[in-house]
């Protein structure tokens, strides 16, 4: 709970690592309309899938400091040893980069949305399968954070090792919001493996992600 | 309560950094480990933290015990403060003091203005760390050690940036740690003036660890 408040602290005060995230998924956004044309319906039509890929790319931009700031001024050994089991600590810590960085994302979907000509039925499904799924990469990116830590420039590399396991999280959050848009479409069942790969990744990234740091104390 | 090594020794890649190494500290001992630089000092205290696997050997905590084979089981017991802070730039020194109090659990040391008192500056406490000087950063660190009390200390070169005035107070802080049952191990290329203290001296290695295949297949081929 201290290491919560500590670490949402931190992200506010230095500098608006959460408005980096919505200015990158604005960019995003922005630029797909001029890359397909000026057709409404199209743009409509793809604009859940396209509010999605900015909102993974943008929640993959403040990983890197997730564990590089911890090893960089010393705190990372105090932190492994603290009483407290590290996974449990990964976990606070993910939570708090979630909240700070992962929750702007979905409140400026409407916003966005509206940009791309998405349907208010579309937006809160976008919206839904968003709260449902970039946790689940935060969670991913904490493990591929652990690993690039050791590193002096690991940000790519993280995006790297994350993308190609968020894969399913991203099918089938775009599954699951099309679902709702589009009748003979199911909804439930892909939103409800939407959750389970959220609480998968979980109990898996910070194990991971502890695993990797404990071993990784040079 | 007493924390013992058993031969230990620890590798660092290829490299055998620390040779058969052993101590048997009571409750108020000291042991101060000398060495030139790259002598494996850190990487032996890191050891005892449990930060780096031992290669060989035991550490033992007696009156706790448990978990010989897991060295980070000591991790409760023990206070480690690296060559950095471990505080961060953007929160204030109450707000970093604060954390880890409620974090490293342990029991309850002195409050934070007692802690900065002890270190001669009350003042600091609303500023943000990143404020401080070099010096001023040391000694709100090792306040870290005071606001939440835990029987071991393990110190790494813990007056780098502090001036004669300053080290004198930290030295004062150990002989009280010790006093009050506490023990230290500090790795320290200056004397710390500490009373009884029990001295290892670390020397360069340069022997890689045996049985190594890789190098051997190498030269065979």
């Amino acid at each position: 709970m201290a290491l919560l408040v500590r670490e949402i602290r931190v992200a506010l005060r230095a500098g608006s690592g959460a408005l980096m995230g919505v200015l990158f998924f604005l960019a995003v956004v922005t630029v797909f309309p001029f890359a397909i044309g000026p057709d409404l319906n199209q743009l409509g039509r793809i604009g859940p899938a396209i509010l999605w890929i900015g909102a993974l790319l943008a929640s993959l931009l403040g990983l890197d400091r997730l564990f590089a700031t911890e090893r960089e001024d010393g705190a990372l050994d105090a932190l492994v040893m603290q009483p407290h089991p590290l996974m449990a600590a990964i976990l606070v810590k993910c939570l708090a980069h979630w909240l700070v960085s992962g929750l702007p994302l979905i409140l400026a979907t409407p916003l966005f949305g509206i940009m791309l000509n998405v349907s208010p039925l579309g937006i809160i499904a976008v919206m839904a399968t968003l709260a449902a799924g970039t946790p689940a990469i935060t969670f991913i990116g904490a493990a591929a954070a652990a690993v690039a830590s050791a590193l002096p420039r690991g940000g790519l590399l993280i995006a790297v090792l994350t993308l190609p396991l968020v894969i399913p999280v991203l099918i089938f959050g775009i599954t699951a919001t099309n679902g709702a848009l589009y009748d003979p479409d199911p909804f439930t069942e892909p939103f409800l493996i939407l959750l389970a790969l959220t609480l998968f990744a979980g109990v898996l990234g910070p194990l991971a992600a502890s695993f990797m740091l404990r071993h990784s104390a040079e | 309560m007493r924390f013992e090594a058993d031969s230990i020794s620890v590798n660092r890649g290829l490299r055998r950094v620390v040779q058969d190494v052993s101590f048997s500290l009571g409750e108020g001992d000291v042991l101060t480990v000398t060495g030139a630089n790259g002598a494996g000092k850190s990487t032996l205290l890191r050891a005892l933290c449990g930060l780096l696997p031992l290669a060989e050997g035991k550490l033992r905590l007696t009156s706790i015990g448990e978990g010989e084979d897991d060295p980070l089981i000591f991790r409760e017991h023990l206070h480690y403060l690296g060559p950095q802070n471990a505080m961060k730039a953007a929160l204030s020194v109450r707000e970093n003091l604060s954390f880890w109090r409620d974090f490293s659990g342990g029991t309850v040391g002195l409050t934070i203005e007692e802690a900065l008192s002890a270190v001669e500056l009350p003042h600091v406490a609303d500023l943000p760390f990143s404020y401080l000087s070099t010096g001023m950063k040391r000694r709100v660190a090792i306040c870290r050690l005071l606001v939440s009390r835990k029987p071991v200390w393990i110190v790494d070169e813990p007056t780098s940036g502090l001036d004669s005035h300053s080290s004198e107070l930290f030295s004062a802080l150990c002989r009280a740690h010790c006093a009050d049952g506490g023990i230290l191990i500090a790795a320290t290329h200056l004397p710390l003036g500490l009373g009884k203290a029990q001295t290892l001296e670390m020397k360069t290695l340069y022997t890689f660890i045996e049985g190594d295949e890789f190098f051997d297949a190498e030269e065979d081929a």
